[in-house]
């Protein structure tokens, strides 16, 4: 047993490396001094981050992929935060098709989402535009929202809401006093799983985007057409410091949050 | 549940839902059902839509060689990445459900990981491996093995290293959630019976953690088979898969009859897996992957 249990290990090590590796060439990488950005490593520097800040087009695609990110993470927390309220808390009839109905958009593979979007919002008079990308972002991330929120929200009791009812809040007082304090690191982890989810999407934008318009997964996409630069190294980097550090960062916040009210 | 508010209580839940399925309704339900209308209508050459039943698109997409060629390339690559996950995910899976490890929670967080560093990274971060002065090339020529770099990127196996690797994860967190819940007092009870430990493997772990097996495989396949980045990126100019082909009706030719009727195709495919899947599974194995 002993040394079949070594073989697990060496695989789970093996298969680690196998995930990880690649993204930390990416970070190492975005880090040389070699004109061409690639091996053998010619000493440390951080010129690539200076040319990634100097480039006018990257800025651009930035700005307009934060800007996406938050708007799409505050529209389908708040969609999603109610739906699951309402699934968490109630019984219904149809709550099993409802409950499909919710997630819905992820057994839809991406690419027919982006078309159907793209073909009826444009038959409707919406072309490809700011408003299309977002609208598209808001029903791809809903379900993810729905499934984290509904998870942290089971774990909620009703006892205290239950109490400040019977004390004579409202029902708006009562989400408002009461649910949504206890509620607020499963709306926290909702809000920033779909912010995550926007900033990194690209199959659903490349379809959805008007011309000229870059999110920064598109723009490195297109820059990838002309081969790997080290420039797209280091706006790796920094991609993955945003979508890494963020929810690593809340994550310590709702703790925190969550200590709070104990 | 007990009711506070008799009067209200009956439609809270459909006002609090009314907001997200008026979204799904919306942007989900009714475009496709656009697109299956839309289908059946005609481009002309001048670029004007005919509308109407014309099977002509369909008839296109089924009977094409060409069209099919591709889908039958879609359908090996989802399958072999579905395999090469199953296999692979098993180890790591394995290993953190029984391991008595004291940074389990780490490798499990570690896994989480991968979720949040974007796609495209994930899959270009393969050219800084294998492209022509990527990290193996540049070994083996160091090595002296090689004096020219070996051409090993775009092509098909890339294509599939590309999909594994993004969703390994996936598949993993799927069989460690089945894996887990295996009530232990089960295995050793196969070995006090005498069975040896790949016996008890073999008859109680691999049977009992199907479900998460299962669940892994279809969020694999599905994911896999209406991939539009990873063969343009890590593939070769013969490698286009499905999706590919919707991209370039769509975008490309601007052809969006022909492009609804391809992306009703690959719809429909998927969806007879999903619902094969649902019937005997049940979709709620996937949601348990968050909890």
């Amino acid at each position: 047993m002993f040394t079949s249990w070594s073989l697990i290990r060496f695989g789970t090590i093996l298969i680690y490396l196998f995930m990880f590796a690649p993204v930390a060439v990416v970070v190492l990488l975005s880090f040389n001094a070699n004109q061409f950005g690639s091996f053998p490593m010619e000493g440390l520097s951080l010129r690539w981050f200076v040319a990634l800040l100097e480039n006018k087009a990257i800025v651009r695609a930035f700005q307009t992929s934060l800007l996406l990110g938050a708007l799409t993470a505050v529209i389908s927390t708040t969609l999603g935060v109610l739906g699951s309220l309402a699934m968490v808390r109630y019984d219904f009839p149809g709550k099993s098709l409802i409950a499909t109905a919710l997630i819905a958009p992820i057994l839809v593979p991406e690419v027919v989402l982006a078309v159907a979007l793209l073909l009826f919002l444009g038959a409707m008079g919406m072309p490809k535009s700011f408003p299309l990308l977002l609208a598209g972002h808001v029903i791809f991330t809903l379900p993810f929202v729905v499934l984290v929120v509904q998870a942290r929200l089971v774990a909620v009791k009703r006892e205290y809401e239950e109490a400040a009812m019977s004390l004579g809040a409202g029902p708006i007082e009562t989400f408002f006093q009461i649910t949504l304090p206890l509620i607020l690191p499963a709306v926290l982890a909702g809000g920033l799983f779909a912010f995550t989810i926007s900033f990194d999407d690209i199959t659903g934008t490349l379809f959805w985007k008007p011309g000229g318009v870059e999110t920064v997964p598109t723009q490195i996409f297109a820059m990838l057409r002309n081969s790997i630069s080290p420039e797209i190294n280091a706006l790796g980097t920094v991609m993955i410091v945003i979508t890494v550090a963020l929810p690593l960062l809340s994550a310590g916040v709702a703790r925190q949050l969550t200590r709070k009210q104990k | 549940m007990a009711s506070l508010d008799p009067m209200d209580n009956r439609w809270r839940p459909w006002r609090l839902l009314a907001p997200a399925l008026t979204a799904v309704f919306l942007l989900l339900v009714v475009p496709i059902s656009f697109i299956i209308v839309y289908s059946f209508w005609l481009r002309t050459a001048t670029g004007a839509d005919i509308a109407g039943f014309h099977l002509d698109n369909w008839e296109e997409v089924l009977t094409d060689p060409f069209y099919r060629d591709i889908m039958v390339f879609t359908i090996w690559i989802a399958f072999a990445t579905t395999v090469v996950c199953a296999v692979a995910g098993y180890i790591p899976a394995y290993f953190i459900a029984t391991t008595q490890f004291k940074h389990k929670a780490f490798l499990l967080l570690l896994l989480m990981l991968p979720f949040w560093i974007s796609y495209i990274i994930r899959t270009m971060s393969w050219i800084n491996i294998l492209g022509s002065s990527g990290i193996v090339n540049v070994a083996l020529q160091w090595l002296g093995i090689t004096d020219e770099p070996i051409q090993m990127l775009y092509n098909q196996w890339t294509v599939i290293v590309g999909l594994v690797h993004f969703l390994l994860p996936f598949m993993i967190l799927n069989i460690y959630v089945s894996l887990y819940a295996i009530d232990r007092n089960l295995v050793d009870a196969a070995r006090s019976l005498g069975c040896t430990g790949w016996q008890s493997f073999r008859e109680v772990t691999l049977p009992l953690s199907v479900p998460g097996l299962a669940a892994g495989s279809l969020l694999c396949f599905v994911l896999a088979a209406g991939t539009y980045i990873t063969p343009v990126v890590l593939g070769g100019p013969t490698d286009a898969m499905f999706a590919n082909l919707v991209f370039d009706a769509i975008i490309t030719q601007l052809n969006w009859p022909l492009g609804s009727a391809l992306s009703l195709v690959l719809l429909i495919l998927l969806g007879v897996l999903v619902a094969i899947y649902n019937r005997f599974a049940g979709l709620g194995q996937i949601a348990k992957s968050f909890g």
